[in-house]
């Protein structure tokens, strides 16, 4: 059994060095009443270097990676993350650069080099999906969701109307209407026809003028794309109601389509999985927001503008702004790897991006479909979505693929997701991941077909070779032991 | 370079095999007249040309600033290992472990991560991390609103007006109302709180230290606050728990922070890390991931993501929180950089903090002119009073290469004479001298 760091504790060890207190330093006594001091030292790990550094690599390797293993988790791009961003994001003259110093006065000429990676990656982001500005300060697509909502309502409050809801489709991710009601809006959902796109009578009979926006994704979390976008867009715009585009699947449209061109006037954009930012285990992330003109005089505080010298600096006083939602300028080093991925791409780069992400799909699509339903047998784009309901009248679930997969070395792709697919197994390989590699993959996706038929039971037992078997959930939660 | 494997004679074979002749045939669903042109974006470069391309835009920062400013965001060292480890491509190109057999790294980290914040903050329960120390704040206002079903903040001035700005942002389209108690003397008005707190006050928030560096014992206002079934929220500065009465142990109920200072960079403002930690009986209140033990098939110890009933991919609409992606990589930064400080080090470290500060306030009030004010205890903060304007001064401390703090002035009336200062164990005696004499040139 794997101890906690906690459990390798052995009093009176260190891993660490502070510098020494001069004399004239450590003769200073602290000017602190008794009363505000803590009784006892909290009880953190006592141990080494070494301890640290063998107990936190050993925990690593108990981790499947997209470094190590093919990871076509649906919806979540992931995509190589090059290395180059890593060692560009640790120089010395971003990484230790203090968030403050443009309120300096004068400090702001100081941080010229930062400003402008972000004022290049709002311009470059703008050209890429087709808006008018961008805002660089959501630090994940879902708090990106709650900016653009934020932004749709100072809009409507600022030309009087009453909007009361946000139509959204039952396929979407749960956080648009999350996202959604806690910005103050009601959802309505809509939902989807045998094509998997929103049903459009059902969207026309929601739309009414109390709708603030409708949250899409383009292509749908199906992989499908919506041929009566345009349509759509111009029925809500009858009525005043905002398009909000949910940039998590970008990829499969780059280059090729602007949401900007398809009518939609709010975006976000996921840099870590379009931008091949790494997903560091669940975040951080970077959510940038872009939107049409008639939206910018709300934008979030800070805006960065340049002057007439071509120096960059910050705004912080717009009358209609929305005000802060960060503290400062978002995530930095993940847009700075995201700035540096736009680099090395260019134009052209970013075009083969969308055509690769949706050739491997396609291909994974079409070798699958005889052992696997297709709910939506049409061609889709960056990701395609099949039903387990097959193997389920078997006794193999979704769930019991996925831990089939990790023994053959793969991380799965995204299960029970979208939830209007029965057994769902969302597979996205992205654009570099190789033929052998994609071709490996569905080796394994055939052979567990195979044996759902020929030996449904054994697979309750899985997975079998990783650290620590199926956990009990429920216990989990019975037990409520959320600490050492 | 787009990263991309296949070659042409690859992805021929792979459209012959999905039947289509080029790839513009997978595109088909898009109408014509939607297809975008050609993107004006330059052309693609090598990675030694972005290298030093990157490097002229970092040499156009100011690295090279001895920094005494904080606000909220110190200049704390960084142990190799935090780097070390953190680096490793294990932990940060995995995603959410959704599938707990093959993410136990992340998981037993993130728990781990959970327990020494529960530790350092006296508390019951930490979530898995939220964005920074600011939405983290906003996020327990929304919790004690929930919780409390009362719509009324109390917010005390010494909250950093940065995050007090965000809250009022993130209400903006919800009915909350709010009053702000300014501070007296640098520290909590007592008989003006205790008037704010009514029968419908959802919760006070209040920080410690505060933002001009005062540290308090609150436990007083949070009995005020529990005799009227108002919550407290409390956000803190990891590192000062070192030493400092925890907020556990002042009864608060909600506490969060900013975690950079745990081994995190400066990095112009982020990632950073926004931890949140309250009482058991909140946790089903509480936004963000969470991480819990339980037993694998043969009864070995294992990590799952749990309660995932309050999240918004069950739950949407009615979610705790729209939190998904949060800043996980950060929070293993963060329990490595507290293991290897260690109970000991956070201590040790704290205390060094704070007597270079006591140093700093007696070496800079010898200045002619400047004044620290003896009443107000502090941890590694404090505010000197200038004879004029602060923010020109810090203009010419930057000529004379220092990050001098952070005039208070741009946040709080009549206080244009004010100046934050920060220190940290990185700032040398030699160091803290000449800024003194620094800054007694530009006076």
């Amino acid at each position: 059994m794997s101890k906690l760091i906690f459990e390798k504790s052995v009093s009176g060890r260190k891993g660490y060095s502070l510098p020494t207190l001069s004399d004239s330093e450590a003769a200073c006594k602290l000017h602190i009443p008794e009363k505000y001091f803590a009784t006892e030292v909290a009880e953190l790990p006592e141990v080494s270097e070494l301890d640290v550094v063998r107990h936190f690599t050993n925990l690593s390797l108990k981790n499947v990676s997209l470094d190590a293993n093919f990871y076509p988790l649906g919806s979540c791009t992931m995509k190589y993350n090059p290395k180059v961003c890593e060692r560009i994001a640790a120089m010395d003259g971003f990484s230790s650069l203090h968030p403050l110093l443009p309120q300096l006065r004068g400090g702001g000429m100081l941080t010229q080099g930062a400003l402008e990676v972000l004022h290049d990656t709002e311009e470059l982001l703008c050209e890429i999906v087709g808006m008018d500005a961008f805002t660089l300060q959501p630090m994940a697509g879902a708090h990106g969701e709650l900016t653009g909502i934020m932004l749709i309502a100072a809009y409507h409050r600022e030309k009087g109307n009453k909007k009361t809801k946000v139509l959204i489709p039952d396929s979407a991710h749960g956080t648009n209407p999350s996202s959604a009601a806690i910005g103050g809006y009601k959802v309505i959902t809509v939902p989807s026809d045998a094509n998997g796109c929103m049903d459009m009578e059902a969207f026309e009979e929601a739309l009414d003028d109390e709708v603030a926006a409708i949250m899409l994704t383009s292509p749908n979390t199906l992989g499908l794309f919506n041929p009566d976008i345009h349509t759509l867009a111009d029925k809500a715009h009858a009525v005043d109601a905002l398009l909000y585009y949910d940039g998590a699947n970008l990829n499969a449209i780059l280059g090729k389509v602007r949401p900007g061109d398809l009518g939609f006037d709010v975006v976000h954009l996921n840099l870590h999985k379009t931008f091949a930012t790494p997903h560091g285990g669940g975040g951080p992330g970077a959510g940038p927001v872009g939107v049409k003109k008639s939206l910018i005089p709300y934008m979030p505080t800070s805006q960065i503008v340049k002057r007439s010298d071509g120096t960059l600096t910050l705004e912080y006083e717009r009358e209609k702004s929305i005000g802060y939602i960060a503290p400062f300028y978002g995530n930095f080093g993940i847009v700075l790897r995201a700035y540096i991925y736009i680099q090395l791409l260019g134009k052209d780069g970013l075009l083969r991006v969308s055509e690769n992400a949706v050739i491997n799909a396609n291909y994974i699509q079409k070798k699958l479909q005889d052992k696997y339903d297709l709910p939506f047998s049409r061609k889709c784009l960056h990701e395609c979505v099949f039903s387990a309901t097959r193997q389920a009248k078997n006794g193999v679930t979704a769930l019991d693929i996925a831990k089939a997969l990790i023994d053959r070395g793969f991380h799965p792709p995204t299960i029970y997701f979208p939830l209007i697919v029965k057994e769902a197994m969302m597979i996205e390989p992205t654009e570099t991941e190789s033929k052998e590699d994609i071709d490996s993959f569905i080796d394994a996706m055939l052979e567990i077909a195979e044996l759902a038929e020929t030996d449904p039971e054994s697979f309750h037992a899985l997975p079998l070779t990783t650290p620590i078997t199926r956990l009990d959930e429920k216990k989990a939660v019975k037990d409520k032991k959320f600490t050492a | 370079m787009p990263f991309i494997a296949n070659t042409d004679e690859q992805r021929k074979e792979m459209l012959d095999a999905i039947g289509v002749s080029s790839s513009d045939e997978l595109f088909a669903d898009i109408p014509k007249d939607l297809l975008a042109g050609e993107l004006n974006i330059p052309a693609g470069k090598s990675e030694m040309r972005v290298i030093s391309d990157m490097q002229k835009l970092a040499n156009r920062n100011a690295n090279n600033l001895t920094c005494f400013l904080g606000g909220g965001f110190y200049d704390h060292f960084i142990p190799s290992a935090v780097d070390a480890l953190s680096n490793r491509s294990e932990f940060y190109t995995a995603y959410t472990p959704y599938q707990p057999e093959a993410s136990q790294g992340t998981l037993q980290a993130i728990f781990e991560y959970q327990s020494a914040i529960c530790r350092l903050t006296g508390m019951e329960v930490a979530n898995a991390s939220l964005y920074d120390g600011g939405t983290a704040l906003c996020e327990a206002a929304l919790m004690a609103i929930n919780i409390t079903g009362r719509n009324r903040i109390v917010l005390d001035s010494g909250v950093n007006p940065i995050y007090r700005n965000m809250i009022y942002s993130y209400s903006k389209n919800l009915s909350i109302e709010f009053e702000e108690i300014e501070v007296k003397h640098g520290q909590s008005d007592r008989a003006k709180i205790e008037a704010a707190l009514t029968d419908d006050t959802a919760a006070i928030i209040f920080q410690n230290p505060n933002f001009f560096g005062g540290v308090d014992d609150f436990s007083d206002v949070v009995e005020m606050a529990h005799a009227k079934g108002c919550l407290t929220i409390a956000s803190v500065y990891p590192v000062s728990l070192g030493i400092l009465k925890t907020p556990g142990s002042m009864g608060v109920d909600i506490v969060t922070g900013e975690g950079q200072s745990l081994g995190i960079p400066l990095s112009f403002g982020g990632p950073y890390l926004g931890f949140m930690a309250t009482r058991m009986k909140h946790v089903r209140k509480m936004p963000g991931r969470l991480v819990g033990e339980t037993e694998d098939t043969n009864g070995k110890r294992g990590y799952v993501l749990t309660l995932q009933a309050r999240e918004q991919h069950i739950r949407r609409d009615k979610a705790t929180s729209n939190i998904c992606s949060n800043e996980s990589l950060c929070a293993v930064r963060a329990i490595i950089y507290m293991s290897l400080l260690g109970k000991q080090g956070m201590h040790d470290l704290a205390h060094t903090c704070a007597t270079k500060a006591e140093y700093a306030k007696t070496r800079l009030s010898k200045i002619k002119g400047v004044k620290v004010k003896k009443t107000t205890p502090t941890f590694n903060e404090f505010t000197l009073e200038l004879p004029c304007d602060a923010s020109i001064v810090v203009s010419k401390m930057i000529d004379k290469g220092f990050a001098a703090g952070f005039p208070l002035g741009r946040y709080y009336k009549g206080m244009d004479n004010f100046l934050l200062v920060a220190i940290t164990e990185k700032r040398t005696r030699e160091e803290i001298g000449m800024y003194a004499e620094a800054l007694e040139s530009v006076l």
